[in-house]
C-alpha cells in the first residue's frame, strides 16, 4: 500500500494526465454515438427495411475485436497507427452499432395512444417528437448510454497495447518494469472508479430527465 | 494495405508452428477453457439466485463492477501475482467471461412465467426438478445468447496471451508492430475478426438446435404476471 502512495506521490502528474485522457478516449466516442444515434434510431424505428441493414451492420461490427479494428483503421484510413483518432473512431462505432439499437428500441415502446394523444392536442410532427417521443423513450436510450459508457472506459486500456494514452499505459508500465504493481493497481482502481462515476452520472441525468418514472415506481 | 502476409500459402501450411491453422488453434484453445471455467462457475450461482431471487442485487452490481474491469489491468495483476504462463492468461479470460454468463443465466431464469413455476410445484416437481427441467429449457435462449456474448468476448480478448509470452493469433499483432511489419498485423486482426464472426455464426446455428421448438425466444420473454414500467437494467448484450 505504502508502494501505491510513493509511486502516486513521484509519478502524480503522468498518471492525472493519463486519467484525463482515458477520459477524453472514452467519453469522446459516446458523445458522438449518441448523437449520431438519435436521428438514426429515429430512421431504423420508422422504417422496417432500414432497421434489418442497420442492425445487421451493428452486430457484425460489434463481432469484430477491438484490438483487430484498432490496427485495421489506420490501413483504411490512412492515419498513423500511433494517431488517438483511430480509438475514438473504434469507439465511436462500437457505441453507435449499441446506440442505434437501444434508441430504435426506446422509440418503439413508446405507447401509439400517447402519440395520437398528442397529435391531437396540436403538436406538430417534429415539436411532438422532441417533447413527447423523445423523452418518454429516454429511459431505454440512457440505459444503452450506460452499457456504451462502462464499455469504453474498460475498451480504451487495450488502446496501450498499441501505444495510445489513457490508463492502460500504467498497466504496460508495469509490464515493463517486470510486473511492478503500483502502476498496475492505480490504473486498475482508477479505470474502476471513472466506470462508476459515469454510470452514476448517467444515473443521475436520467433521474432529472424522467421525474415521472420515479413517481410511477412507487 | 498489403494482403501479401494473409495470402501466403506457407502462413496456411498446417504444419507451420507459426501458420494460421496452429494460431487460431491455440486462440481456439484459450477460449474454450476460459469459456468452461467461467461457465462451471457463473452459472450455477446464477441459477441458483435466479430461482430463489436471493442475492440478486449482489449479482447485479458484481456484474456491472466485472463489465468495468480492463480485462488488460486484470491480465498484468495476474501475471504479477502468478508469474508468467497460461494461468495468469486464464484468469484474466474467466474474469471477462463471468459477468455476461452470470447476468444473463439470472436473466433468464427470473423471466419464466410465476404460473409456469407454480404448475411445476403444484404436480410435485422438487425445487431441483423445477430449475433444472422447467426453468432451465426455457429461460435456454437467453442464457445461451449469454455465452454467445462471452465468447464473442473471450475470442476477442484471448490476443493478450500473446502479450503474456504465449501463442494465440495475438502474435501477428504484437509481432508485427515490433518489428513494423505492418502486413503481419493486417492479416492477423482479419483473422482475428473473421474467426470471430464465424464462431458467432456457429454458435447462433447451435442456440436454435439447442433450444426445445415448444419454447420461441418470444415466450420466453414473455412474463404476464409482472409489468416493468421500465426495461430490464441488465441487458442481454
Amino acid at each position: 500500500m505504502s508502494e501505491v502512495w510513493s509511486y502516486l506521490v513521484t509519478n502524480g502528474d503522468d498518471v492525472l494526465t493519463a486519467l484525463v485522457q482515458h477520459i477524453w478516449l472514452a467519453l469522446l466516442p459516446v458523445a458522438i454515438a449518441f448523437v449520431l444515434a438519435l436521428p438514426l434510431g429515429a430512421l431504423v424505428h420508422r422504417y422496417g427495411p432500414v432497421r434489418h441493414v442497420a442492425l445487421t451492420a451493428g452486430s457484425v461490427i460489434y463481432t469484430v475485436p477491438s484490438l483487430a479494428l484498432l490496427l485495421l483503421l489506420p490501413g483504411l484510413l490512412g492515419t498513423s497507427v500511433l494517431d488517438p483518432i483511430n480509438v475514438v473512431i473504434a469507439l465511436t462505432l462500437y457505441s453507435l452499432a449499441l446506440l442505434v439499437r437501444t434508441t430504435a428500441d426506446g422509440l418503439d415502446a413508446v405507447d401509439p395512444t400517447v402519440l395520437q394523444a398528442a397529435s391531437a392536442m396540436g403538436y406538430r410532427p417534429v415539436r411532438r417528437w422532441f417533447t413527447v417521443q423523445l423523452p418518454l423513450a429516454m429511459p431505454v436510450i440512457l440505459t444503452g448510454l450506460r452499457v456504451a459508457t462502462v464499455a469504453n472506459v474498460s475498451m480504451v486500456s487495450v488502446a496501450a497495447l498499441i501505444g495510445i494514452g489513457g490508463l492502460g499505459q500504467l498497466f504496460t508500465r508495469g509490464f515493463q518494469l517486470g510486473f511492478y504493481l503500483p502502476p498496475i493497481v492505480i490504473g486498475l482502481v482508477l479505470s474502476v472508479a471513472l466506470a462508476v462515476v459515469a454510470d452514476l452520472l448517467i444515473v443521475a441525468v436520467q433521474r432529472r430527465l424522467t421525474p415521472w418514472a420515479r413517481a410511477g415506481a412507487r | 494495405m498489403s494482403l501479401d502476409y494473409l495470402l501466403d500459402a506457407a502462413n496456411w501450411s498446417l504444419t507451420n508452428p507459426e501458420g494460421f491453422p496452429q494460431r487460431i488453434l491455440e486462440h481456439l484453445g484459450y477460449t474454450a477453457l476460459a469459456l468452461l471455467i467461467a461457465a462451471v462457475i457463473a452459472f450455477p450461482i446464477g441459477l441458483l439466485i435466479g430461482h430463489t431471487g436471493r442475492g440478486a442485487l449482489l449479482a447485479i452490481n458484481l456484474g456491472n463492477a466485472g463489465r468495468a474491469l480492463p480485462t488488460l489491468g486484470v491480465l498484468m495483476l495476474a501475471l504479477a501475482v502468478v508469474g508468467i504462463g497460461l494461468v495468469p492468461v486464464t484468469i484474466a479470460l474467466v474474469v471477462l467471461a463471468i459477468p455476461p454468463i452470470l447476468a444473463t443465466t439470472y436473466a433468464g431464469i427470473r423471466s419464466v412465467a410465476d404460473e409456469t413455476v407454480d404448475a411445476a410445484r403444484g404436480v410435485g416437481m422438487t425445487e431441483p426438478q423445477i430449475a433444472w427441467r422447467v426453468e432451465v429449457p426455457i429461460a435456454l435462449p437467453i442464457i445461451v445468447g449469454g455465452l454467445r456474448n462471452a465468447t464473442l468476448q473471450v475470442i476477442s480478448t484471448a490476443t493478450i496471451a500473446a502479450y503474456a509470452g504465449l501463442g494465440g493469433l495475438g502474435r501477428y499483432l504484437f509481432d508485427g508492430l515490433a518489428t513494423l511489419e505492418y502486413d503481419q498485423v493486417v492479416a492477423g486482426a482479419i483473422v482475428i475478426a473473421a474467426l470471430a464472426v464465424v464462431v458467432d455464426l456457429a454458435l447462433a446455428g447451435t442456440q436454435r438446435l439447442l433450444v426445445s421448438p415448444g419454447v420461441g425466444a418470444r415466450s420466453a420473454g414473455n412474463r404476464p404476471t409482472t409489468v416493468h414500467p421500465e426495461p430490464n437494467p441488465e441487458p442481454a448484450g
